[in-house]
């Protein structure tokens, strides 16, 4: 184990230029993987804020009496797609809008009577914030007979739904094809290590070496390569966050960067793609040396 | 320990490096293969530790057919071989004690014990002194010996030895050979490929001469006796 760290350390010592070209292409390419997931994973969380004002608003006529709502609101609690109903009497909603609409302050408060009617606020469960449970939902509602009417921005819900399955496709397939160019970029590097320890291999193999041990320094030093790539790139990944972030662009606010688990993932990717374009390289060469 | 039984090697171009080969090499015995560059001294050598394989006939070395050797068991092989050559393959980026103990690293030795073992075939070698010298700090006859320790350090029943003293003088080559005498000495067998005759002559060992690929002389068969022992 320690030989084999040794060997694998030994060639970036002697091949320091090669060896730190090969990491900051790795880096470099896991960096615009990494700016994709970024951008993927701030667009995923805006999409969370919007889905979770997904929500049907149900308008109750009035004069409809309490126990009527009270076993209604119950009726509707118990519906699989939804997750909470709340009750915004005549008052509460007075109450809001005066808050909300600062503008009409004081417009709302000179009024003896409340013009806005009582409602359903219905929030959907996690699964079925989508523009066909919505449509379910509130074709449901209609068949309450005080329910005066229902709004659930459909168009909206719709337009939703396509942006989120786009940016799920477009995201793997440039992942994907980042994460090729990252294997054969690496695969290629090793291969220049290879050929230019030929001499060395075909030393190891005379003097016994199975090709189980030759190839192990190899893998190991795709790995570090992966690595460090990957560690590199979390790096150049929060230099260009910060940079977007503090640039007026930025000024949106609410952006993040990633979880723990997520850098971690990042750096384990990198480890894999180094790992994967060794395994490639490495079988197909050794059997030429 | 060593036996070719009617061996053919054809090269890719079709033409024969080795034309029906036989022989056989008993415990203990130091043989020279001589002949003519191109006369299939090499060949030979690189058929005995598994580089090429032959394209008929059957050769066998420490028990192991080689003609139909998978690739995985050339490392068993090599194991029970050391091999010297003419440029003496070391690395340069290490240094003789760390050449040598490179084929014990290699074969996965347990690591307490490599350092003792390493300079006990340096001493071995007359190197003690440069263990910790790089190989561009030796002249060629020191390098050459650093080559034979690595080949010697794990016991190896069989020394294959192609040219060793080829890019020598003539007092580094004396003290190469008379080397690999002592290490015959010892209970090795060791094969020499030479061209140098004047070496050929100074020492009784049988000699298998080539040319063009076939034997035309086996000292061994001028003494039957000798064989029958």
């Amino acid at each position: 184990m320690r030989l084999l760290f040794r060997e694998a350390l030994l060639s970036f010592r002697r091949a320091p230029l090669l060896s730190g070209l090969s990491v900051t292409t790795i880096a470099f390419s896991l960096f615009t993987v990494g700016l994709f997931l970024l951008v993927a994973l701030n667009l995923r969380q805006a999409l969370k804020g919007l889905e979770e004002r997904v929500e049907i608003v149900a308008f109750i006529m009035r004069g409809t009496p309490p126990e009527t709502i009270t076993l209604a609101s119950q009726d509707i609690a118990a519906f699989p797609e939804v997750k909470d109903v709340e009750y915004v009497t005549e008052e509460q909603a007075l109450g809001r809008a005066r808050k909300d609409l600062v503008e009409f302050r004081d417009a709302y408060r000179d009024l003896s009577v409340n013009p806005l009617p009582a409602s359903f606020e219905i929030r959907l469960k996690d699964g079925y914030r989508n523009a066909t449970a919505a449509a379910q939902v509130a074709k449901r509602l209609e068949g309450f007979s005080f329910v005066e009417d229902i709004r659930y921005g459909r168009d909206w819900v719709e337009r939703l739904d396509k942006l989120r399955n786009l940016a799920g496709v477009v995201g793997f397939v440039i992942g994907l094809a980042f994460a090729a160019v990252a294997v054969v970029i690496i695969g290629v590097t090793i291969r220049l290590t290879i050929l230019q320890r030929t001499r060395e291999i075909s030393i190891m193999r005379l003097v016994g070496a199975t090709n189980r041990f030759i190839r192990g320094p190899f893998l190991l030093e795709g790995a570090l390569k992966g690595l460090m790539g990957g560690l590199l790139s979390l790096v150049l990944c929060y230099a260009g966050f910060r940079l977007f972030r503090d640039s007026n662009l930025g000024t949106l606010g609410g952006l993040v960067f990633f979880g723990l688990d997520q850098m971690g993932l990042l750096v384990l990717f990198g480890v894999a793609l180094g790992l994967i374009g060794s395994l490639v390289s490495v079988g197909r060469h050794l059997r030429d040396v | 320990m060593i036996r070719f039984q009617s061996v053919f090697k054809s090269f890719p171009n079709g033409a024969l490096a080795l034309k029906d080969v036989s022989f056989h090499v008993s415990k203990g015995e130091f043989v020279f293969l001589t002949g003519h560059s191109g006369a299939g001294k090499s060949t030979i050598m690189k058929l005995m530790f598994g580089e090429q394989r032959p394209s008929q006939g059957d050769v066998r070395v420490s028990g192991l057919a080689l003609t139909d050797l998978s690739p995985r068991e050339i490392p068993r092989l090599r194991r029970k071989l050391g091999v010297v050559f003419q440029d003496f393959r070391l690395l340069d980026d290490r240094t003789a004690s760390e050449n040598v103990a490179f084929a014990l690293e290699v074969t996965g030795a347990r690591r307490d014990t490599i350092p003792a073992r390493v300079m006990r075939v340096l001493t071995q070698v007359g190197l003690a002194a440069k263990a910790r010298a790089y190989p561009r700090e030796l002249s060629g006859g020191e390098q050459q010996r650093v080559a034979i320790a690595r080949a010697l350090v794990n016991d190896p029943p069989i020394l294959l030895a192609d040219e060793p003293t080829g890019n020598l003088d003539e007092r580094a080559t004396r003290g190469v050979f008379q080397l690999l005498r002592e290490i015959n000495a010892g209970g090795t067998v060791v094969v020499m490929a030479t061209h140098d005759l004047d070496l050929v002559r100074q020492a009784p060992y049988r000699t298998i001469e080539l040319r063009d690929g076939a034997v035309v002389y086996d000292s061994a068969d001028e003494a039957p006796e000798e064989e029958a022992l």
